[in-house]
């Protein structure tokens, strides 16, 4: 399941929503990306994000997923408009019979989306705002996985 | 043909989608980047450097070489940075 919108989640009711009655899971992961505040001086942040396209490539994403591990259940929440430092941005959520496929496909999950799904972040500091640019430690990270693994 | 701007490239051009006819022959996301450039400092500073731009034709990651085709929406943005 994946879902975008402007309005925060609650981590808790989410996996209870949905992991309730699979009896099969034996081991659910979670990932809370959050806004960074801290020395570089955050004060806000807003997410832009690309309706339709975001979407369609964060179904991709859990399809492909699905494809490389055998999971019971999962989730991708991912919010956007303007947001706090501290603010929840995203919750991915794994579900499986054992640790190891819902650890990696969660991982794999949040490598992926942050270089596919096409979302932007705008930071405002005391110096003014300015658009985050994309990391090669995160290319770097989603290129890990780029072979089928299985 | 629809055109998308996000993040920076939006401000640079001042404007975040339009519809536009381009000229015969510009069959490919490439060639329209560089008629684009040609419509004002906004687009020639916006899409100076390919490498720093991403597109996707009708919501999907596409390579400069892509057939274009009528009716088709492209968004042109920077590398993302969600999550």
């Amino acid at each position: 399941m994946i879902r975008v919108q402007r309005e925060d989640f609650d981590p808790g009711r989410e996996i209870e929503h949905l992991t309730r009655g699979k009896t099969a899971i034996g081991g659910i992961v979670s990932f809370i990306g959050t806004v960074r505040g801290g020395a570089d001086g955050v004060r806000a942040m807003t997410l832009e994000h690309y309706p339709g396209m975001t979407e369609q490539a964060l179904r991709e994403i859990e399809e492909e997923a699905n494809k490389r591990w055998q999971l019971d259940a999962s989730l991708i929440v991912h919010r956007y408009g303007e947001l706090a430092p501290g603010a929840r941005i995203v919750l991915v959520v794994t579900a499986a019979a054992h640790r190891a496929a819902a650890f990696e496909a969660c991982e794999f999950l949040v490598d992926w989306l942050k270089t596919k799904a096409p979302f932007w972040k705008q930071e405002e500091t005391p110096e003014g705002t300015r658009w985050i640019e994309a990391e090669a430690s995160d290319d770097a990270a989603a290129k890990r996985w780029a072979p089928k693994l299985r | 043909m629809k055109l998308l701007y996000f993040a920076w490239l939006k401000s640079k051009i001042g404007k975040a989608e339009e519809t536009i006819e381009p000229p015969a022959g510009i069959s490919t996301p490439g060639a329209l980047v560089d008629w684009l450039k040609t419509r004002g400092p906004g687009f020639a500073e916006a899409l100076k450097d390919r490498r720093a731009l991403r597109v996707a034709v009708n919501r999907r990651y596409v390579g400069w070489d892509h057939a274009l085709a009528a009716g088709d929406e492209v968004a042109l943005f920077p590398p993302v940075t969600g999550g």
